[in-house]
């Protein structure tokens, strides 16, 4: 055969010719786009992003230890030695919720990491292959979601035994059946398309057609869903940990804190005052960046 | 010459949900209802009709993408209608499908590279061998080689369909069915892309099963051509015959309705009463009598069974067609 150069002339080709030097520009990047024009979304991502500086640069940021205690400076008001005060066994405030972050930081993403593997596992397969598949996956997590979800997690911390690890494994498995009902129904509109008819013609495998095709195109719920899990995530984990489920003394979790200040609510409100609100700073910011992002990735309010 | 691919008695029936609770009564759509037709290895086979004829179906049928509910699929003489799994597969590569949508037949993760790649990368041809295949194909279609980074929403409907096309042609197929490859396009690239695929039907020997509303379109395009109506043929024959001389009134009145360039020529338009009866129920005889003008009791009692109308080939379903044998 040989290689003859097209002859036919294509008009439709030279608007392209210009723009030659273009890099490519990706659907995230238009996505990028979108996103940083809303401003509840701006700060959100301010929040995390502070998180995230927090979390790192705890040390250099902390005033003082976040676990060494001094009983005679206890339940200390704010003061410019200890800037949010002190709690019952003396221990500075402010240093305890900056250390506090990498915990909620660790928390967030381990769990919603669980959360998400399984999910998307399970939600891909059911969605993918349907049929009986789709029964048995769905029907266990419609189990899964029967139960209310914080009493599911003190059931599973109650056998697995408390601790911040089987915390994080017990808010891990709560937020399994929203990951697993989203993607399977974002995989169902997917698996429709003609592109998924495309790859069957030129004889892809179930594998590579759920891999390559169908799961890159299911990205954009996966990622909103991850990212409004966190906030939801710690706010669990927070919950248990209040209960004593969690982290464990002398670990400085906001919600173990909240948990200690109880009993001096109206003497010095400050000790429960400022991990609360840390708890919702972050979870606002997560859900503020988490509904940007769903806004920004839906093509149907793209022009 | 013999023939690439024989299709007989090809049925695809979609049973129906039942929504009434413990009714035992099962509807069926009878989207492709028994059509047999071959196609010669080079030549070109439009199949016309309405929409919700079965058209489509017809093609998925063929290709494997759906299973048929009845009916023998021979491919180079092997019967293929039971084919599954690892064999199948292996057959893909032989018979390949472009698609009416560009906007919905390519992936948007993927760059043009990648998408034109995968055929290849699936049967395991070579890196080198690949990339050369890659050059060669955007060079054939009328796409450059710096375009291979892109994604498709950075393409035009026609640059898409171009790009649809490479895909298609990664394996070197023997047949082709183009299902609408040009409704969704402009006017203007419609002809741009109808030009292409002759070129490349040329220049790679390629067979195609082309599948159209476009009466005019399919005229320029196609060898034979195979009319249907609620999933069965009405009429078959060489494209010449049919267009002159079509046998079946409602081969006739969709021919009527093809705007002319010749100002001067008056004809006469049929304009066919009432909608497309449903396919899920349709009538019976022959299912055209309800918006046939030469309908008569025969056409309400019986259905009329595809025969032969010239001596070159050309059949047609209708009990007032005479019949010519030889």
């Amino acid at each position: 055969m040989s290689l003859q150069p097209n002859s036919i002339t294509n008009p439709d080709l030279s608007e392209t010719k210009n723009a030659k030097t273009a890099k490519p520009r990706s659907l995230w990047m238009d996505s990028l786009f979108h996103l940083l024009k809303s401003k509840t979304s701006l700060i959100g991502f301010c929040i995390i992003f502070i998180l995230i500086v927090t979390a790192i640069f705890a040390p250099l940021i902390a005033t003082h230890s976040p676990t060494e205690q001094s009983i005679l400076n206890q339940y200390q008001t704010p003061s410019s030695e200890h800037w949010l005060g002190t709690d019952a066994l003396g221990r500075d405030i402010f240093s305890r919720i900056i250390y506090g972050t990498r915990i909620s930081i660790q928390i967030g993403v381990i769990a919603v990491g669980i959360s998400m593997i399984i999910g998307v596992l399970l939600g891909s397969v059911a969605g993918y292959f349907g049929k009986w598949a789709d029964q048995i996956i769905m029907r266990f997590v419609d189990i899964l979601l029967a139960f209310p979800s914080i009493l599911l997690a003190i059931a599973l911390v109650a056998v697995l035994g408390p601790s911040l690890r089987n915390a994080m494994i017990a808010v891990g498995i709560i937020g399994i059946p929203q990951f697993a009902r989203i993607i399977r129904s974002a995989v169902l509109s997917v698996k429709e398309t003609e592109y998924i008819e495309a790859a069957r013609a030129i004889g892809a495998k179930h594998g590579r057609t759920l891999m390559q095709h169908v799961l890159p195109n299911c990205i954009a719920p996966i990622i909103v869903q991850a990212t409004l899990s966190v906030g939801t995530a710690i706010l669990d984990a927070a919950g248990l940990s209040f209960l004593g489920l969690g982290a464990q003394p002398p670990t400085p979790e906001w919600g173990a804190m909240l948990s200690d200040g109880r009993a001096a609510l109206q003497n010095a409100p400050w000790v429960i005052t400022f991990p609360g609100l840390a708890i919702f700073f972050v979870v606002i910011g997560f859900n503020l960046f988490g509904d940007g992002l769903r806004d920004a990735l839906d093509p149907k309010l793209k022009k | 010459m013999s023939s690439l691919l024989e299709v007989k008695n090809i049925k695809k029936h979609f049973p129906l949900k039942n929504n009434q609770l413990f009714s035992k009564e099962k509807h069926v759509l009878k989207a492709v209802d028994g059509i047999s037709f071959s196609v010669k290895k080079g030549e070109t086979l439009g199949l016309v009709g309405e929409s919700g004829c079965g058209k489509s179906t017809a093609g998925r049928v063929i290709l494997k993408l759906l299973e048929a509910s009845d009916g023998e699929i021979l491919f180079k003489g092997n019967d293929i209608t039971h084919v599954r799994g690892e064999e199948m597969r292996k057959l893909r590569k032989e018979m390949q499908i472009i698609f009416q949508d560009p906007y919905a037949s390519l992936n948007p993760r993927k760059t043009i590279e990648q998408t034109i790649i995968e055929p290849m990368k699936i049967f395991n041809v070579p890196r080198n061998e690949r990339n050369k295949k890659l050059e060669r194909l955007l060079d054939v279609v009328g796409l450059q080689s710096h375009h291979k980074h892109r994604y498709p929403h950075e393409f035009s409907g026609g640059q898409r369909q171009r790009i649809g096309i490479a895909r298609a042609l990664a394996l070197d197929p023997e047949l082709v069915i183009c299902d609408e490859p040009v409704s969704a396009l402009d006017v203007s690239i419609q002809a741009q892309v109808i030009n292409l695929m002759e070129d490349l039907q040329k220049e790679f020997d390629l067979t195609y099963i082309f599948i159209a509303h476009d009466l005019s379109v399919v005229h320029h395009i196609s060898d034979r051509v195979l009319v249907m109506y609620l999933g069965e043929i009405v009429e078959i024959g060489d494209v010449h015959d049919v267009y002159q001389d079509a046998k079946h009134p409602y081969t006739q009145a969709l021919l009527s309705a093809v705007p002319e360039a010749d100002p001067h020529h008056e004809k006469k338009r049929i304009i066919l009463q009432g909608d497309l009866p449903s396919p899920a129920n349709p009538p019976q005889g022959c299912k055209f009598h309800t918006r046939c003008s030469l309908a008569e009791e025969v056409c309400r009692a019986e259905k009329p069974a595809l025969k032969q109308v010239s001596t070159s080939g050309q059949m047609a379903a209708c009990h007032f067609a005479k019949e010519v044998v030889g």
